[in-house]
């Protein structure tokens, strides 16, 4: 996982209810093997027309044409499709972090997961933040403030181990693999207590 | 001891390690695996030279990404590579894998419960979001992502937090016309789409109880929509009938010890939920959605809903972009609604019930002609086997529906199965998503029944007065 630490930029605004994985990155591009390369398909619908030109007024132009690494979005972004892609899409599409006033629960973990920081505060935060300006927003993770010149900065909570993790970048799979010895104790006595647990294909 | 709810006697059972944050390592009984969202986990095992853990906790299907035309591999590259990847890795990490010729190939959900590979009392996952189905035999199952699922692999475990619980009590009987994709579709706009975030669902209740197997399956499977990764019935008689001798059912002295566990799992009587929702199932109507999202439900006798008539700012920006992308007028009659495709399938709505639902009505006449496709895809080989000795296949095909071959199909637009830009679909699906069933195409979610009059009439239709028709009809011969 890649480490975050501090970052300032400008924000996207999604301010509709309900953004789905699906318009993150629709299906047709989930046939890839790899998690590179998906972010010139995300929120494909919200850049191009049916007929692949270019939105006019889309929310994700930008004069410098750059690509903002904040979100700002509506209420349980990332609701539906389990798709991981859409994280991997959003990641190397260029975005960092998301500020929502909630997000789906299987999407929060996979973002957690590929190093993308979501945020969130109560909508009439987001909505006091995004009237002072949303060019130069500054996240600090390890101070847990999002801030923003003239406005001041508003504290956000996250969970302390998806924190230190965040921040040191760590591997998770590496971490529980200290607890091997726990996991088998705890598989024998599973099986042992339920003997039709196993799974046996009969003859 | 405390009272416990069904969800917190499953998770009690399955923690391994408890962090002082409360997050939990959870160990993991079932792991279910198909071609979309495993490559980049085996990738990942194969990077870090890890090995699988247990191979034979996991069972692996094709059914996303194949052609419900052809058995054959699907002719464009991306599709095939896929399929092939899915083949391999199963074999080269010890996974028991079934093909596409195989006669148990089929949707993923639909094929688990078929075999009994999933059992009540289990962990269960798989990298797809609507996993709660299993939920429907007592089994806490829900969606995971690629990370995780490479987690699993590794660790047969994951670190989860608990999630708060909710109780969906629905008593009383369904009217004519009403099941379990109405009640479904009911749940999610009484909770809505993010409703039920951070939470458990547990559907109890004289109508759940009532409810067959399939018809709890298509409840659970709907959990999701509105925002609950798990959804859950408490096990009982019908589970323990439709489990008893399927392929992976424990067998002999193992199946009484295991049906007598299974009696445990039940909410105490004075079980505290976090939260508690009630429906009486007979004020329920006919139901289909007419936006973007699954909340956005009505009854079939309703209207379009003005985007100014939302309370809630999100929510009028969301509906104003729905009826843009949808095509329709706020005020219009839902049965008035003109379709050109329909499709019956899906991990929620392709089981056998569901087909013999579609099918008494199918029988009723022919495809209107202003319907371009209407597809019939069961979810399942054997579902399929069993419609065919039915004879529902004959039903379908005389009425001028097409009778296809398992998979996910038309549900989400990443195989040959699409509606086209600007198309109106009649779907059992669960998602009416943006692009979901092909790039701007529209989908309205309702039952098997109420898809199978609106392929008849070509466009949504009443199932109540459609039902009646019929009757009419042949009393006046």
């Amino acid at each position: 996982m890649r480490p975050f630490s501090v970052l300032t930029g400008p924000a996207t605004l999604l301010p509709a209810k309900n953004i789905d994985t699906d318009i993150i990155l629709p299906a047709h591009h989930l046939k890839v093997l790899t998690r590179r390369g998906l972010g010139g398909a995300a929120f494909h619908t919200y850049r191009f027309a049916p007929d692949g030109g270019v939105l006019k007024n889309s929310p994700f132009n930008r004069p410098d044409g750059l690509v903002a690494p904040i979100i700002i979005a509506g209420e349980n972004f990332g609701c539906g499709s389990s798709r991981e892609h859409a994280s991997w899409a959003l990641d190397d599409f260029g975005v960092r972090v998301i500020i929502s006033p909630r997000f789906a629960d299987i999407f929060s973990g996979n973002a957690f997961k590929n190093g993308l920081l979501l945020i969130e505060l109560p909508q009439s935060a987001i909505d006091s933040l995004v009237a002072a300006g949303t060019e130069h927003i500054t996240i600090d993770l390890a101070a847990q403030t999002v801030s923003t010149p003239g406005w001041g900065s508003i504290v956000f909570e996250i969970d302390p181990f998806r924190k230190s993790c965040l921040l040191g970048g760590l591997d998770e799979i590496a971490l529980t693999e200290r607890l091997t010895a726990e996991i088998l104790t705890f598989e024998r006595a599973h099986e042992e207590r339920a003997a039709w647990i196993r799974p046996k294909l009969r003859q | 001891m405390k009272a416990q709810t069904l969800y917190e006697k499953l998770w009690d059972a399955h923690v391994i390690s408890r962090r002082e944050d409360g997050t939990c390592l959870i160990f993991i009984d079932r792991h279910f695996i198909h071609e979309v969202t495993t490559p980049q986990a085996f990738d990942g095992l194969r990077a870090a030279a890890r090995r699988l853990r247990r191979p034979d906790l996991m069972l692996a299907v094709p059914d996303h990404n194949v052609s419900t035309q052809s058995r054959l591999t699907p002719g464009n590259a991306e599709s095939a590579a896929q399929l092939a990847a899915l083949e391999q890795n199963c074999r080269e990490f010890g996974i028991t894998y079934i093909p596409i010729t195989d006669a148990r190939q089929g949707i993923v959900h639909v094929i688990g419960p078929e075999l009994g590979f999933t059992l009540p009392g289990l962990t269960v996952v798989c990298g797809d979001s609507h996993t709660a189905t299993h939920g429907a035999f007592g089994t806490l199952a829900f969606g995971i992502g690629t990370s995780e699922i490479e987690h699993v692999f590794a660790t047969q475990t994951l670190w989860l937090r608990p999630s708060r619980t909710l109780q969906v009590l629905v008593e009383g009987r369904f009217a004519p016309g009403v099941g379990p994709k109405d009640l479904a579709l009911a749940v999610i706009a009484a909770l809505g789409a993010g409703g039920a975030n951070g939470h458990a669902i547990e559907y109890a209740g004289s109508a759940i109880s009532a409810l067959s197997m399939e018809g709890r399956m298509t409840l659970c499977n709907m959990a999701i929509e509105a925002g609950a990764r798990t959804g859950l019935v408490a096990p009982d008689e019908k589970t323990f009938a439709y489990l008893q001798a399927r392929p992976w059912a424990p067998a002999g002295d193992l199946w009484d010890e295991a049906v007598a566990s299974w009696r445990t799992l039940v909410s105490d009587s004075d079980a505290v939920f976090d939260k508690v929702i009630r429906l009486d199932a007979g004020a329920i109507p006919p139901l289909v959605t007419w936006g973007t999202s699954p909340e956005d439900v009505a009854p079939i006798d309703g209207a379009v809903p003005d985007p100014e008539s939302f309370a809630e700012p999100a929510k009028r920006e969301a509906v104003r972009r729905s009826l843009a992308y949808m095509g329709l007028a706020p005020g219009t009659k839902l049965a008035a609604i003109d379709i050109g495709h329909v499709f019956i399938g899906s991990c929620t709505n392709s089981r056998i019930e569901d087909l013999r639902e579609a099918a008494a009505i199918a029988r009723f006449g022919r495809v209107a002609a202003s319907v371009r496709q209407a597809l019939v895809v069961p979810g399942s080989g054997l579902v399929k086997r069993q419609a065919e000795a039915e004879g529902l296949d004959k039903i379908f095909i005389a009425a001028g529906f097409e009778w296809r071959e398992p998979g996910c199909s038309m549900c989400l637009a990443m195989n040959d199965d699409k509606v086209p830009p600007g198309e109106r679909c009649a779907s059992t699906s669960n998602r009416n998503f943006v692009g979901r069933q092909g790039p701007g195409a529209r989908t309205h979610l309702l039952s098997p029944a109420m898809a199978a009059a609106a392929a008849l009439t070509g466009h949504l239709t009443d199932i109540r007065t459609f039902a009646a028709r019929p009757l009419q009809e042949s009393l006046a011969l």
